[in-house]
C-alpha cells in the first residue's frame, strides 16, 4: 500500500506493507536512524517520536497509521544550527551515556516542556515513567530537563 | 601508608572536584548522541545487506528428531535456511565459549534451554525472515528437564550434555579457596556463629540496545567486515578466526557505538556465528538483530548463587571468620566470561572489607536446562555475590548480636596501616582507608537522626528501614601471570601520535559502551601530555585501528587501558624531552617540564611547547644523534595487580504496612576509586549502579516453571526501574590512590551494582525487624515482603 506523511517537516509517500512498524519505515525506509528499537512490548520507550505533537511508541504504531499525520523525531529536534535548549541540557547535565534511550527521552522532554513549561522533578519523572534507561539512573535526566526549563525561561524573558 | 598520603596531598588538597587537569569538562561524544547521529550496530546499512533470524527452541530439553526446511526455503524472499546440521558439515555447529567449554551454534542433537538456536532463515528484510521462522517444522522428543539447581546432581537427573565424551551427570567443576581447616577450628571456638542460607537470583543485564551483528564476506579478498555489538571487540576478532576457521588478518571487527553493554555484550553469541556462516553462503553482506525476547531468553545472564552463608565473631562483635558453600548454575553450557583461572570469578573476595582470621569457600557448579552466562550484569567478575554475602552476613551478625550495623562494621573495617593486605583467600588489596568513607556516608546520611526517625515511626507502626552496606571491590584483570582468557593475557594497548600541528590522535583496545571513553582517555592524555582534550581523538571500536587488547568490562578500563594512556603519554613525552633538549641547545637532563612545554632549569624564558617539539619532530632541520623523527609511541600495559576501590553506601527505605510496597526513599553512595578522572562521568557511573540495585533489590528475577519456561520472556515480565522507582541519587567520595596505577586510578564502573543491593536488602530487614525477620531473599517484591512480615519468607528458587 501507498502511504503519505509529513516527517519532520516535509511530505514523503512510500510503498509499504501494511504491517510495517513506523519505527521501521522511519528507520529502515527513510534513514532516520535516531529512532532507536528496544524491546517488543512498549515498555523501554527508545521509539518515542510525536505524532501530531504528541509523543507515542512508534514500535506501536503502524506506518500506515501515521499516513496523513505530522511526524518529529529527534533529527529535527535541532533547527537553523540552533540546538533545542532539551539538546543542551542533556550535553550539561550528563543526561546521557550510551545515548540509545536519549533520542526518545529528549522528544517526551520536549513535549513536557511545551505543555509545561515548569514542570517540577514529580512532573518530569512521571512523563518519562514510560522509558527506560540503563545508564544514567534517571537523576541527571531530571536534571538534564529541569536545565532546559530553566534556560527556556531565560530565553524567553 | 606513606607513598599513598603523600600522593593524596600532592593532587588532591583543596581540589578534588578537579582532581585530574580538566575534571568535570563535558563528553566529546555528546554531540552525535543528542542530534540522533550516533551509529549503533542496527544503524548499520550496507547495499544488498540480508537479514537473518533465529528460529529458537519451544522447550528446554528436548531431542531433535527432524527438521523440515522446504517450505520457509519455498518463500520468494528467501535465500537460505541455515540448521545445525549444515553447519556440523562445515565444522560450525560447535563452538567454544569463554570457559573452554563448547556451545551449540544451532541444536544438531538436542535443544538444551528454551530459546536456544535451532535453525536460521536468511531474507531480503526482516519482517520475511521472521515470516518464514514460521515455516520451518521441528519434530521433538521432549526430555525431562533439570529446572531445579538442587536436584541437577541427583543420580537419576537426566544428564544434559550428553555431547561431552564420558558425561555421566551434572556436574561442571568443583570449586574452593581459603583454608578449610584454620576456618573450622575459628568457628569451633567462636563465642557467635550465625548460619544463613542466601539466593542471589538469576538476573539479566537487559542492555537497551539488544545483541547484533552485520557480517560482510568478501569472497574475492577473503575479508570479513564484522560490526557487532562487542565490549571485546579484539578478543572477539581471535575468537572468530578460532571459531570460524578465517585468517585472523582478514577479520575486521567494528564495535560502532554500543547502546549499554554491562557484561551482556562480552561473549560469542550464535547469532554471531550464524550471521558470519549466512555471508560467506550468500555472498551478501547480513544484518542479525535479536528482539528483546531472544536477549531475555538466549544471552548472558546473571548471578543464579545458592550460597550458605556462616560467620564466627565473639561476644562483643570481633568478626573472626566467615565460611560458605555454593551451589552455582550455570546453564545449558558453561558459558562464564571469567579468566579461565578463576572459574567462580573473583567471589573469592568474600572476606569483604573486614580483618578475618580464617575464610574458606567451597562451590559446586552445575549444568540446568537454562541459558548459559553467569558473568555479566557489571559483577566485576562476581564480586556482586561476594559482597552480597559478605554484607547480609554481617548484617545478620549484627542483628544477632543486637548491635547497630555500622557500629559493628566500624569496629572490624580493615585500619589504614593494613594496606597492601592479603586477605585470607590470597587477594592483596593495594590501598583503602575505610573508616573515613563510612563516616562520609553517616555525615551526608544524617545517620543518627535516621536512626531517631525510625525510633519515632515504629513506636507508631510504621515501616522504616536504614541499610548499610560496605564494599571492597576487585578490578582491572588483570596481571598475565594470574590471568587470560582463552591464553588471551589481560593486558591492554594503547597507540599515541602526535602530529606536526600538535594534535594528537590516542588509539584504544577498550571499548565504549556509554562510559564516556572519548572524554576520559583523552583527559588521562590531556594532562600526561600537555595537549587539550579537544584536540586529542579518541579511536576505539575498530580492530584494524587500534593495538590489541581485551576489551571493556569488569570495570577493566581505566586500571588497564587508562595505565597505558598514561605510560604511552609519558613515552611520547620523554622522546619529546630529546627532541627539545636539540631545540633549546642543552642536555635532557637539564630541562623542565611544565605542562605543555620544556624549558630550560633555571631560565623559563627558553621554552619550547609541545607543539613546537611536534613541529620539529616531523620538520626540517637535524634531530639530536639517535633521535628518528615523528612524535607517537606505542605500548602494553600489564597491570602488576588489580585495582580495589571501595565504598560506603546508606539506604532508606519505607515499607507500607497495608501493600508491603518497599519505595526507597534515600540513597547515599560515597565512593573511593582513587584518583578521580572526571567527577561528572564518575557520579554517572555509580548512578547507574545504584539504579541497577534497586532492580535486582526489588523487581528483577529471571524466574523459569518446572517445564523450563522461562517466565522473564520480556519487559513485562522481567521488571526494570523506572524514573519513578528510584530516588534522587545522594554522591560523595573519599580518595585512596592506587599505589601502583601509573595516575592512581581505580575502576568504577560496577561499584554501584556491587554494593546497592545488599544496603537496599539490609535496608528492607531493618525495617521488618519488629517482625523478628533476619533475612529475606531478592528480589523485595510486595508479595515477598508479605511473605516476610507473615514469618514466612520463601527463597525465589
Amino acid at each position: 500500500m501507498q502511504v503519505t506523511m509529513t516527517v519532520n517537516g516535509e511530505e514523503v509517500t512510500r510503498e509499504i506493507e501494511g504491517r510495517l512498524l513506523l519505527v521501521h519505515f522511519l528507520r529502515d525506509h527513510l534513514g532516520l536512524t535516531g529512532t532507536h528499537w528496544g524491546c517488543d512490548t512498549s515498555n523501554c520507550g527508545t521509539c518515542v517520536v510525536w505524532l501530531d505533537r504528541e509523543p507515542v511508541k512508534s514500535c506501536t504504531v503502524l506506518a500506515a497509521m501515521a499516513g496523513g499525520h505530522e511526524v518529529r523525531t529527534v533529527e529535527d529536534l535541532e533547527q537553523d544550527g540552533e540546538l533545542d535548549p532539551v539538546q543542551r541540557g542533556f550535553m550539561e547535565c550528563h543526561g546521557l551515556q550510551c545515548g540509545f534511550c536519549t533520542p526518545g527521552m529528549m522528544m517526551t522532554a520536549r513535549a513536557l516542556l511545551d505543555r509545561d513549561p515548569d514542570p517540577s522533578e514529580a512532573t518530569i519523572r512521571e512523563a518519562i515513567s514510560g522509558q527506560i534507561c540503563r545508564c544514567t539512573g534517571y537523576a541527571t535526566i531530571v536534571r538534564s530537563i529541569r536545565w532546559a526549563a530553566v534556560h527556556e525561561k531565560d530565553l524567553a524573558s | 601508608m606513606s607513598a599513598v598520603h603523600d600522593r593524596r596531598q600532592e593532587t588532591f588538597e583543596n581540589n578534588d572536584q578537579r582532581p585530574l587537569g580538566h575534571g568535570r569538562m563535558l563528553r566529546k561524544e555528546d554531540p552525535r548522541f543528542i542530534r540522533g547521529k550516533g551509529c549503533y550496530v542496527d544503524d548499520v546499512q550496507l547495499p544488498g545487506m540480508l537479514h537473518l533470524a533465529i528460529l529458537r527452541a519451544p522447550v528446554a530439553h528436548a531431542r531433535i528428531l527432524s527438521i523440515d526446511t522446504m517450505a520457509a526455503e519455498a518463500q520468494p524472499k528467501v535465500k537460505a535456511v541455515i540448521t545445525g546440521a549444515m553447519l556440523a558439515e562445515r565444522g560450525l555447529a560447535w563452538m567454544p565459549t569463554l570457559s573452554n567449554d563448547v556451545q551449540a551454534v544451532l541444536a544438531t542433537d538436542k535443544v538444551r534451554f528454551q530459546g536456544q538456536e535451532v535453525a536460521c532463515v536468511v531474507a531480503e528484510d526482516r519482517y520475511a525472515a521472521r515470516d518464514a521462522l514460521e515455516l520451518i517444522d521441528v519434530e521433538y522428543d521432549i526430555l525431562q528437564p533439570v529446572i531445579d539447581v538442587r536436584t541437577a546432581l541427583d543420580p537419576n537427573a537426566p544428564v544434559i550434555r550428553d555431547d561431552l565424551e564420558g558425561k555421566a551427570n551434572n556436574h561442571v567443576f568443583d570449586w574452593q579457596t581459603g583454608d578449610a581447616t584454620a576456618t573450622d577450628a575459628v568457628f569451633a571456638a567462636a563465642d557467635v556463629v550465625v548460619t544463613q542460607d542466601i539466593v542471589y537470583p538469576r538476573v539479566h543485564p537487559a542492555p537497551l540496545e539488544t545483541c547484533g551483528a552485520v557480517a560482510d564476506y568478501d569472497p574475492i579478498d577473503g575479508k570479513l567486515r564484522m560490526w557487532s555489538t562487542t565490549q571485546a571487540p579484539h578478543a572477539h576478532r581471535t575468537l572468530l578466526a578460532m571459531v570460524a576457521g578465517l585468517p585472523e588478518h582478514k577479520i575486521q571487527v567494528i564495535s560502532p557505538d554500543i547502546g549499554g553493554g554491562f557484561g551482556n555484550k562480552v561473549p560469542i553469541y550464535p547469532g554471531y556465528v550464524c550471521a558470519v556462516a549466512a555471508s560467506i553462503l550468500t555472498g551478501k553482506p547480513v544484518k542479525w538483530m535479536e528482539d528483546r525476547s531472544e536477549n531475555l531468553l538466549s544471552t548472558g545472564f546473571a548471578r543464579d548463587y545458592i550460597m550458605r552463608g556462616e560467620i564466627a565473631a565473639t561476644r562483643d562483635g570481633r568478626i573472626l571468620a566467615i565460611r560458605t558453600n555454593v551451589l552455582a548454575d550455570h546453564g545449558a553450557f558453561n558459558g562464564t566470561a571469567a579468566p579461565v583461572q578463576y572459574p567462580a570469578g573473583f567471589f573469592g573476595v568474600f572476606t569483604g572489607s573486614y580483618d578475618l582470621q580464617a575464610a574458606y569457600c567451597k562451590m559446586t557448579a552445575v549444568y540446568t536446562n537454562k541459558a548459559p552466562g553467569g558473568v555479566a550484569y557489571a559483577c566485576s567478575f562476581r564480586i556482586t555475590e561476594a559482597v552480597y554475602l559478605v554484607e547480609r552476613m554481617v548484617d545478620c551478625l549484627a542483628y544477632t548480636l543486637k548491635m547497630d550495623p555500622v557500629e559493628l562494621r566500624l569496629k572490624n573495617l580493615l585500619a589504614p596501616d593494613q594496606f597492601p593486605y592479603t586477605t585470607k583467600t590470597g587477594w592483596v588489596y593495594d590501598s583503602g582507608n575505610y573508616e573515613p568513607t563510612l563516616r562520609k556516608a553517616m555525615a551526608l546520611a544524617g545517620y543518627e537522626e535516621l536512626r531517631r526517625e525510625q525510633a519515632e515511626k515504629r513506636a507508631r507502626g510504621e515501616l522504616m528501614g536504614i541499610g548499610v552496606a560496605f564494599f571492597t571491590e576487585a578490578v582491572g584483570a588483570g596481571p598475565r601471570k594470574h590471568m587470560d582468557i582463552l591464553g588471551l593475557g589481560m593486558a591492554d594497548g594503547c597507540e599515541l601520535r602526535v602530529h606536526p600541528t600538535g594534535k594528537a590522535v590516542v588509539r584504544l583496545s577498550v571499548q565504549t559502551q556509554g562510559q564516556g571513553h572519548e572524554t576520559t582517555f583523552a583527559q588521562i592524555v590531556a594532562e600526561e601530555i600537555g595537549i587539550p582534550p579537544a584536540d586529542i581523538e579518541v579511536v576505539h571500536g575498530d580492530t584494524d585501528q587500534t593495538p590489541f587488547g581485551l576489551g571493556t568490562y569488569g570495570s577493566r578500563s581505566i586500571p588497564v587501558s587508562g595505565g597505558a594512556a598514561a605510560l604511552v603519554a609519558r613515552k611520547v613525552r620523554d622522546k619529546a624531552r630529546l627532541i627539545a633538549s636539540g631545540m633549546l641547545e642543552v642536555a635532557p637532563a637539564d630541562l623542565e617540564w611544565q605542562k605543555g612545554a620544556f624549558h630550560v632549569a633555571g631560565d623559563p624564558t627558553k621554552t619550547v611547547t609541545i607543539q613546537e617539539i611536534a613541529f620539529r619532530a616531523y620538520g626540517a632541520g637535524d634531530l639530536p644523534e639517535g633521535v628518528e623523527g615523528g612524535l607517537e609511541a606505542q605500548i602494553v600495559y600489564n597491570p602488576p595487580n588489580l585495582t580495589y576501590p571501595h565504598g560506603a553506601y546508606i539506604c532508606v527505605v519505607d515499607i507500607d504496612p497495608g501493600t508491603a510496597k518497599v519505595k526507597v526513599r534515600r540513597f547515599v553512595a560515597v565512593d573511593d576509586c582513587g584518583t578521580r578522572i572526571n567527577p561528572m562521568i564518575i557520579e554517572g557511573q555509580v548512578h547507574r549502579g545504584l539504579t541497577d540495585g534497586v532492580g535486582m533489590a526489588l523487581m528483577e528475577i529471571l524466574e523459569f516453571d518446572q517445564d523450563g519456561n522461562c517466565l522473564a520472556g520480556s519487559l513485562m515480565d522481567y521488571l526494570i526501574p523506572t524514573a519513578l522507582e528510584v530516588p534522587d541519587w545522594e554522591t560523595g567520595f573519599t580518595v585512596t590512590p592506587s599505589p601502583h596505577h601509573p595516575i592512581g586510578a581505580k575502576g568504577v564502573g560496577e561499584s554501584a551494582t556491587v554494593g546497592s543491593p545488599p544496603a537496599i536488602v539490609n535496608a528492607v530487614v531493618d525495617a521488618l525487624k519488629p517482625f523478628g525477620v533476619i533475612h529475606a531473599d531478592m528480589p523485595l517484591t510486595p508479595s515477598r515482603v508479605w511473605d516476610a512480615m507473615r514469618g514466612n519468607p520463601q527463597p525465589p528458587i
